[in-house]
Formats: structure tokens, C-alpha cells, sequence
């Protein structure tokens, strides 16, 4: 089955790059945008759903700073 | 001659550029926020992190409001170049073909590397013949010039591959050893590695003076692009 | 107050969950005549902290010299500085340990981060970092993997904000295994008239914060004192991992220099461990003022934020500045171009009262004295060890390995092979100044402005420590560190001019430990005697352990030397065929804790050699005055791996080999160490020979290193072999 993983910062950690960003569109006269944070987004092909979570904790994500989401595609 | 060297936020090479241009004319620098680029004859976008590569190395900085000027000056075929930082901001303002991809090592990579003149004539490689190797430092992340197929064997055909590495030095995996690339018109020219550094003989190598110095020969006007 | 009376305190458990003492707390009850409330126990508890308050050291460090004629500022200023051809030199070392072991790639950004803040607060431009890394093993994973991250992240935020990073020193050692070390070293110029002090003064003038937004960062132990109504389930709202923003911070530079160009502050200091509360305090109490700061003016990144939070948070890219009410608006419009965010966030006071408020609401009051001075001071009880206090290192090269085979495995050891696949991760040459990169030359060369004299002087540093030889004689290993620091110096021309330390060791309450860091210090203060150079700052990492144990006590020494002529300076490679090749100093090289005694699975104990100081300092100045005359064009200061990895490593440079024949060919005078104390130098012959000390042993050139003893034993290596050799020793470790 077809997995994402969904990589983000974790709350209340700094995101710089989501911050530049957030600062930058207004400039472009995109108004009204906040809470940027910007992450990463993983494409995985699976047989066994089962050790996922493990699998990010130990190499996608790095727990200490970023929380990750798993989102099963259906076929 | 006077050459303005743009200074974005996250700027790191802008000063060493300015003294590299100061050597062979009056030089100045450009803040980003300006909207015109106060009657200079010639621009040198520099290297750093502007805007702390975030989201991608140059897409904030091409935003800033002094782009839009030194895209009005480069249509109407004022010399530009782009160096490292600078290249992937002219790349992504569509002022030069291809994109700058992450070094095929996955690492920051600062080392001395030879570059082989593709195209001299260029107002920014006039001082050059052609086949000149020069000694010029790379340092950067994201290094790896990439264009499809038919952009690459376009660029080929019309001289527009300005730059190349020489052979075993490529140090990023960039598409045909590719270095830098020109504008169709010739005025724009972007590269990765830093000719700024390499003025003195002293620190390295002197060898990227040339790029400076073509300004003076090359650096008219070369014409509203084609 | 007795500890028993301490006891019955209602905060006593609270003060001990947050670090401090049964006695200490007491003691803060006394000199306040109450007990604090949450607020100021954050902030006592912060700064009674061994980290700002040095309580097991400053007693040990008093014995450190700290004047020089060409001090500008020394021990108490965010960093220390020289004069050096008119400029003022600003430098300091520093570590951050804890956090690398956490989250290396973000440990060791913030770690440059937070010392690059020290040197710009000084006002100076930082031109220069340099590192000093220490790992576990090679073999284990764990290592590697702090390795790979804590360079990416040294590169990353140095790289980023455009300062060079000239040089560094990585070892492995089992000791490191989970308590690895990262220290930074930046180097900054200024103006001398234009330097920067961090007391706060006038009264009436206003404390203007700068930078970042202030979150929850680092806030860790204090998150005790949350209120109740943030349950375990918001744990993750207090991040314990500091996030770098290069970008950020190169807008804190280039804004902070920029306002003291345009003389709009009165004093600046940045925001590093404990925040807000101490920069304050520490502001405050070298003014011998009050400050009043109202936290409801800090800009927050986030919302609901409490008082203590504000005071203790570790946000990074900050600073905090003292400014003349007429110029706080300039100051507010220099920020805001450099896209930073400013606040008035109080004012400095008459009187001694570091007072926190809320709006109007007095939230912590107590006096500056008590904060910063009256932290008790603790004696060490030190006692050497009966025996050897690290085990042995498994082995790895056997000990009937010969002469050839064992210089190959010990050129492409992890301790001693290239370190190029590290240093080719940071931007090296960035600023148009670095005349000698790592892997040129022993020590960094770093040119200035152009003279009255229209000749470009030049700075050189570098940066050292080899801990093994401390373990087995800590003073005498801490001596060899600062000699082994001024002889790369010599060996570029460069005559030192100050040191700066870190002094990375275990628990200082134990005993042998204490003994470490004390004889050490000693060691350093003989060093700096010898050499007449002041110690003009530093920094003290204790309580580097692991369930094994301390880690090896790693005194580490930055040091800076000027250089008259940029342009006079050398190689630590040989350049042409045909040179003669000579050794220099009263090299007396033993197996003792050396690399090859470690290689071969020994512990790092045993007697070091006695050392005659004066004929080391003579032959740094015979190697000196030679580079700087031309005469000596390589020069290579004898370390690790002893006089063969030396010649070696001096073929490997160019790729030229040599031809020497030694008076003794025995394991030690091969591949024994006395670090800091011995040269091998070339250059034209009769130049060489007239170096006072030179002893010639042979010839630059061919394709081979080639090694003979004076009874005709020999053995030759070609110098593509040595290249391989060391080129594949760290690479072979970096995933």
C-alpha cells in the first residue's frame, strides 16, 4: 500500500524557514497568511503497515524536534 | 565604470565582491529593498544565503524589489553575474536557464577546483580565451546545475554553456560539467564557483580577476536581447 | 541558617529539584531575609548554577595569568581581546557539550552561534572559527553519527552567516562515547577605540532586546515551576532542543555592528545560557546598577508564556543592548531595515535591585549583588590517582607489525589521517583573508587590512589539546597543549599573543578529577608564564561523564600570534625537490600515551618526560624567526604519531617525497610524542643550516618517503602511498 509520511516541527520548536517565508508574503501582496511551518513530505510503498511508527521514530523524523503523521492511501 | 553589487538579508560575498569589482572600477553596493540600481553600468549578484536558503536556495531573494530592476536592465542587455548564491537567484528568476540541485555528495563542499572558458566574449569573460583553465574555489550545497535534455543540447548549440569544470574536477554532479551558463544574448552569465575569491595571489589564486576585468573591455551594452 | 533549618522551608524541594543545595538555598533565604517566589528561584537557580557561576572553578582558575601588555580586555567582557597592528583582536573559546550529545547537528549550530554572539557583542567583526571535537571510538555507530551531524552543523551555521572556519583538531577515544565534546573558537577584529564593555550605566537609559522571539526554548529544568494548568500533556510545548537561525543571527551582526558604527549604544551583550537573566544581571552588575525589565514588553513567538519563562527562556539570535533614551528611536530603525525586532523592554536604575515586572505588577525583586556574587565558592578536594583511572583502548595494530606497516596504519588511523573530508564542509575562505587554509600550513594565516607600511600583517591561529597525555600527567599534558598551540604559530611565523581555554573535564567532586583540573590549570599557567601571554577568557565544561566514567580531561588552547608580512609564512608540506630537511628542538619523543600506544591497546598512563622549557620556547623562535626571514619554507611541528607521521605528512602535502637518515630507529623515536617540543623544517641548505638548533637529516625529493638509520637499517614508502593512506582514514568513517 501507498503511505505518506507527513514530517512537520514540532510545536513550540522554532522554524526558522517557516518564519522567512511567513515574512516574505506580504511583500508579494499575499496577506493574511500565518502559522507557516514548512517540513517534509516522505512517499513510501509498503507490504507490512505494522512497524511504520517505528520506522519514522528511528530514521524519517528526528523526534526530538519534528512530529510526523501517517497517512494510509487507500488503493 | 561603475558595478553595483546587490546586497540581499543573508548576504555573505557581497563585501568580497565589491572589493574584487573596486579593483578595476568604482563599485558600490545595491540594498535589496531599492527599486533601481542608481545608474550603474553593470550588475554582480553575490554569494551567501540569502534569506537563509530557506524554502529553496534564491526563491525568496528573487522577490526582492531590486530584482525586478536588474531584470528591467538585463533586457535591455546590461551585464550581469550571478555568483553561487547569486546564480541560483538569476536561475530562479528566470533570467538564466536550468536550476541548482543539491550536490550530488549531499554535502556543503568548499574546495579550489579548475574551471575550463567555454565561451569568452561574454562581457564577463572578454579577458578570457578560449579553453583558459582558471583555479577558482567552489563552495556550496547546492551546486548542481540541471536542465533537461533539449535545454542542454539548445545551450550547447548556441555557445550559451559559458563555463565547465575541468574533467575530475566537477565537484557537485552538475549535468555535462556544466559551471556557468549565459543569457541568450550573452549579457547574463551565472556561475557556481566564486571568482571573488580568487583575486590575490595571496589568499589562493588570482585567476578570477579576469571575470572582473572583462567588465572594462566587454561591458557595453551588448544589445537589446534576442 | 543550618541545613536542618532549611529543611522546614516550604521551597527547599522545589530549589533542589531546579539544581541548588539544601545550604545554597538557605543561603539565598538569608541574603534575601525571605524566601523567593517563583520567579527569582528560576533565576537563582540559573545562576547558582555550576554553568554561569563556575562555583567548582573560579577558586582553580585564579591561578591563570591574565594580563599582557597587549591585553584591550580580558577575563569578565563576553570575550577577551589584543592589539594586533592597530586592531583589536577579539577571541574566545567555548563549549556546548550537553546539547551535541542530545541533537548534534543543532548542538553544534547554536554552539557557533552562541560564540560568534560573544565576539560580536564585543563589536567586532567575527573573521574566524576553529573547532575542537572529541568522539567515542570510530568503530561505534553512535560516533560517527555525532561526527557526521556535528560537522554538518558547524558548516551549517558558519557557512551560512559568512565566517570562515580556518581550522579545528577531531579525536576519538572511548572515553567520549557518550559524552562527546564540541568547542567552538570564533575570532573577531574591531577597532580598539570602538570595542564594546557590557556594563550597563546611566541611569535612566533604556534596555532594548534585539533579534529573535523569545519562546519556550532551553527552558528544561526550570519547567518545574510551571503552573498547574500546563499538564504533562504539554510537555512538548517545552522544547529542551535549541533551534539555530543563521539567518537570523548574520542580521544580529550585521544590525549590532552598524549600531556601533553609528555610536547608538552604550553597552551590548547577548543572550546565551539562562537568557535574559543573566545578560541583565551580568549587565547590571558590572555597572553596579539596577535594571528594572518589564517581560510583558518582550515579543513573544509564543503565546501564554509565563514570567519565568520570559526571564530563563534560551532563544536563540538575541542580544541586549543599553541605549540613551534620545537614540532608542535610531536604534528601533536600524532593527527594523535589518528586518529584526526591537523592544524597550526597561530601564537601567539607581541603586542595586534587579526588579522583573509585568506591565506595573512587580513579578521578582532582588539585589544584583546577591545574584551574580554571592553564589558560594567550593574547594575541590583533590587526590591523584594510585593507578590508572582509564582502561585500555582495545588494540588494533600489533606490536610486531614493522616500522613501514605500523607508520601506514597509523597515517590512516581516524586520530591522525586528513581531516580534509571534514574541512571541505565549511567555507574556508569567505571575507578574502585566509593566506593559509587547513591542510596548508599548522596554524591558520589570516591577513589584515594593508599597513602604514603598505605591507599586509596577519594573524595566525590555532587551535589544541591532546588529552591522553593530560590523563597520564595533567600538568604536563597541559603544558605540552600550550606549547604544541605556539609551535604551530612558530611554524607559520607567528609570535603568539594570548590563549583562550576550555576545560572540558568529568565531576569535580571527585577527587581525582579535581586533581585533573587543577594540576591542569597549573599546566596552563606555567605555559602561559613561559610563553609571557596572558589567558584573556575561556569557558569550563564539568560533569562530562558517562556510565564509564569521566571522559578524558581535555583542556583545550585557542591561541592567536600576529605576523608581521602576510606573505612570510610556510607550508607544512615539502614544495621542491632538492631541499635540505631538518629537525629543530629538544625533542626527546616517548611512547607514553602516544598514538601508537593506544593503537596498540594501552591505557594512557605512565611518566612524561621532564620538559627544559627555555630550549623549547628558543627553537619556537629559531623556527619563528626563519619563516619569517624566508630561510625555513616548510615547517611542521611534531605531534601525533611521532617524527615518522610527521615526515610523512610533510611528503603527503605536495606530494614530494624525502630522503632522511635518523641517529636512532626505534619505535619511540619514530612514532614516541613530545608534542609542542620538536619541528621538521626545509628550505634552501646553507639557510637551513644556519638555523641556531638545526640538525639536517636529509633531502626533499623523488616519488618516496624514504627513512634510514645511521647502521644501515631502512625503510621507503612511496608517496602515493602515503596519500591513500591518510586521505581514507576519516572517510571511511563519514556515512
Amino acid at each position: 500500500m501507498k503511505v505518506l509520511v507527513l514530517i512537520r516541527p514540532k510545536q513550540g520548536i522554532l522554524d526558522p524557514q517557516g518564519q522567512t517565508v511567513e515574512r516574505a508574503l506580504p511583500a508579494l501582496g499575499f496577506e493574511g497568511v500565518t502559522d507557516v511551518r514548512i517540513g517534509r513530505l516522505v512517499e513510501l510503498e509498503v507490504t507490512d503497515p505494522s512497524k511504520l511508527d517505528e520506522l519514522c521514530e528511528q530514521l524519517l523524523a528526528n523526534t526530538l524536534i519534528e512530529d510526523f503523521e501517517i497517512q494510509i492511501q487507500e488503493d | 565604470m561603475r558595478i553595483g553589487v546587490v546586497r540581499f538579508p543573508g548576504s555573505c560575498d557581497e563585501v568580497d565582491a565589491l572589493d574584487a569589482c573596486a579593483m578595476v572600477a568604482d563599485a558600490e553596493l545595491l540594498w535589496h529593498g531599492r527599486t533601481d540600481l542608481d545608474g550603474v553600468d553593470a550588475v554582480v549578484v553575490p554569494g551567501g544565503f540569502s534569506y537563509g536558503d530557506y524554502l529553496r536556495p534564491g526563491a525568496i531573494a528573487r522577490f526582492s524589489p531590486v530584482m525586478k530592476a536588474v531584470a528591467d536592465f538585463a533586457a535591455e542587455g546590461g551585464p550581469v553575474l550571478g555568483i553561487c548564491n547569486g546564480f541560483q537567484v538569476l536561475c530562479e528568476a528566470g533570467l538564466l536557464p536550468g536550476a541548482l540541485l543539491t550536490n550530488s555528495g549531499l554535502r556543503f563542499l568548499c574546495k579550489q577546483v579548475d574551471i575550463i572558458v567555454e565561451r569568452p566574449g561574454t562581457p564577463w569573460t572578454a579577458d578570457c580565451e578560449a579553453g583558459e583553465r582558471l583555479s577558482i574555489p567552489v563552495k556550496h550545497m547546492s551546486g548542481r546545475w540541471h536542465a533537461d535534455e533539449a535545454t542542454v543540447a539548445e545551450l550547447e548549440a548556441e555557445g550559451r554553456i559559458v563555463f565547465r569544470y575541468a574533467p575530475g574536477d566537477n565537484p557537485n554532479g552538475s549535468t555535462s560539467d556544466v559551471a556557468g551558463v549565459c543569457s541568450a544574448a550573452g549579457n547574463v552569465v551565472g556561475l557556481m564557483p566564486h571568482p571573488e575569491h580568487a583575486v590575490d595571489a595571496l589568499t589562493g589564486s588570482a585567476d578570477g580577476l579576469k571575470l572582473f576585468s572583462s567588465i572594462l573591455n566587454g561591458g557595453d551594452r551588448v544589445g537589446t536581447a534576442g | 541558617m543550618s541545613e536542618q533549618q532549611a529543611e522546614s522551608l516550604p521551597g527547599v524541594d522545589r530549589a533542589v529539584e531546579l539544581g541548588l543545595t539544601k545550604p545554597e538555598y538557605a543561603r539565598i533565604v538569608e541574603l534575601i531575609a525571605r524566601e523567593p517566589n517563583e520567579v527569582e528561584l528560576a533565576m537563582f537557580s540559573l545562576l547558582w548554577s555550576e554553568h554561569c557561576a563556575y562555583k567548582h572553578s573560579k577558586k582553580v582558575l585564579r591561578r591563570l595569568p591574565t594580563e599582557g601588555d597587549r591585553l584591550l580586555m580580558g577575563v569578565g567582557e563576553n570575550a577577551g581581546a589584543v592589539e594586533v597592528a592597530g586592531l583589536a583582536v577579539a577571541f574566545k573559546v567555548e563549549s556546548h557539550n550537553h546539547p551535541s550529545a542530545v541533537e548534534p547537528f543543532q548542538g553544534a549550530a547554536t554552539g557557533v552561534g552562541g560564540i560568534l554572539r560573544d565576539v560580536i557583542a564585543l563589536g567586532a567583526r567575527p573573521i574566524a572559527m576553529l573547532n575542537s571535537l572529541r568522539f567515542g571510538h570510530p568503530s561505534s555507530p553512535r560516533s560517527r553519527w555525532l561526527l557526521d551531524r556535528a560537522v554538518a552543523g558547524i558548516g551549517h551555521y558558519g557557512n551560512s552567516i559568512g565566517v570562515a572556519t580556518v581550522g579545528g583538531e577531531i579525536h576519538f577515544d572511548p572515553s567520549y562515547e557518550s559524552n562527546c565534546l564540541i568547542n567552538a573558537m570564533c575570532v573577531g577584529i574591531a577597532d580598539p577605540d570602538r570595542l564594546m564593555r557590557c556594563a550597563a550605566t546611566g541611569v535612566g537609559n533604556r534596555v532594548i532586546l534585539f533579534g529573535a522571539l523569545t519562546g519556550r526554548d532551553g527552558i528544561g529544568g526550570a519547567s518545574v515551576l510551571a503552573s498547574a494548568e500546563l499538564g504533562d500533556d504539554d510537555a512538548d510545548k517545552r522544547p529542551t532542543v535549541q533551534i539555530g537561525d543563521p539567518f537570523a543571527e548574520k542580521k544580529v551582526l550585521e544590525a549590532s555592528l552598524e549600531l556601533i558604527d553609528a555610536d547608538l549604544l552604550v553597552a551590548l551583550q547577548d543572550l546565551g545560557a539562562a537568557g535574559l537573566t543573566s545578560s541583565a544581571s551580568e549587565m547590571a552588575a558590572q555597572g553596579g546598577v539596577g535594571l528594572d525589565i518589564d517581560v510583558a514588553n518582550v515579543p513573544l513567538r509564543e503565546q501564554g508564556m509565563e514570567p519565568f519563562e520570559i526571564m530563563v527562556s534560551e532563544s536563540q539570535e538575541r542580544m541586549l543592548a543599553i541605549v540613551e533614551p534620545s537614540k532608542v528611536a535610531a536604534v528601533l530603525e536600524v532593527c527594523e531595515r535589518w528586518e529584526l525586532l526591537a523592544s524597550d523592554i526597561g530601564e537601567v536604575t539607581e541603586g542595586d535591585r534587579m526588579r522583573i515586572l509585568v506591565g506595573d505588577n512587580v513579578v521578582g525583586d532582588i539585589p544584583v549583588t546577591t545574584l551574580v556574587d554571592d553564589c558560594p565558592l567550593y574547594d575541590l578536594a583533590p587526590a591523584p590517582p594510585e593507578h590508572g583511572l582509564y582502561p585500555a583502548p582495545p588494540a588494533d595494530l600489533p606490536e610486531e607489525a614493522d616500522h613501514r606497516d605500523t607508520l601506514i596504519a597509523l597515517l590512516s588511523g581516524a586520530n591522525i589521517a586528513s581531516r580534509r573530508p571534514v574541512f571541505q564542509q565549511y567555507d574556508q575562505i569567505v571575507q578574502a583573508r585566509t593566506v593559509r587554509r587547513p591542510d596548508e600550513a599548522d596554524a591558520a594565516v589570516l591577513a589584515l587590512p594593508v599597513g602604514e607600511n603598505g605591507i599586509r600583517p596577519a594573524i595566525a591561529v590555532s587551535i589544541d589539546g591532546n588529552a591522553r597525555r593530560v590523563a597520564a600527567n595533567p600538568e604536563g599534558g597541559a603544558l605540552e597543549a600550550v606549547l604544541e598551540c605556539a609551535a604551530n604559530l612558530a611554524c607559520v611565523g607567528a609570535e603568539p599573543l594570548g590563549l583562550t581555554n576550555c576545560l572540558n573535564f568529568g565531576n569535580p567532586e571527585k577527587p581525582h578529577v579535581a586533581w585533573q583540573l587543577i594540576n591542569s590549570v597549573e599546566g596552563i599557567a606555567v605555559g602561559c608564564e613561559a610563553l609571557g601571554i596572558p589567558v584573556v577568557g575561556g569557558n569550563v565544561s564539568l560533569y562530562n561523564e558517562g556510565p564509564d566514567g569521566p571522559i578524558l580531561p581535555t583542556p583545550v588552547i585557542g591561541m592567536v600570534g600576529e605576523m608581521p608580512d602576510a606573505t612570510k609564512t610556510s607550508s607544512s608540506g615539502f614544495l621542491t625537490d632538492g631541499q635540505a630537511v631538518a629537525l629543530v628542538g629538544p625533542f626527546s619523543p616517548n611512547l607514553v600515551s602516544s598514538e601508537l600506544a593506544a593503537r596498540r591497546g594501552q591505557a594512557p598512563q605512565g611518566e612524561l618526560p621532564s620538559l627544559d622549557i627555555s630550549a623549547v620556547i628558543a627553537a619556537h623562535h629559531a623556527v619563528r624567526d626563519g619563516v619569517r626571514s624566508g630561510a625555513i619554507q616548510t615547517a611542521h611541528d611534531i605531534s601525533e604519531g611521532g617524527l615518522g607521521v610527521a615526515l610523512a605528512e610533510c611528503t603527503a602535502v605536495a606530494g614530494i617525497g624525502c630522503d632522511v637518515t635518523l641517529p636512532e630507529f626505534t619505535d619511540a623515536a619514530l612514532f614516541g610524542e613530545s608534542p609542542g617540543q620538536g619541528f621538521v623544517i626545509a628550505g634552501d641548505a646553507a639557510a637551513i643550516a644556519a638555523i641556531p638548533g638545526a640538525r639536517v637529516v636529509g633531502t626533499t625529493g623523488g616519488g618516496n618517503l624514504v627513512v634510514s638509520a645511521e647502521d644501515g637499517a631502512s625503510f621507503s614508502v612511496p608517496v602515493a602511498e602515503v596519500q591513500a593512506a591518510r586521505d581514507g582514514g576519516l572517510t571511511a568513517y563519514l556515512p
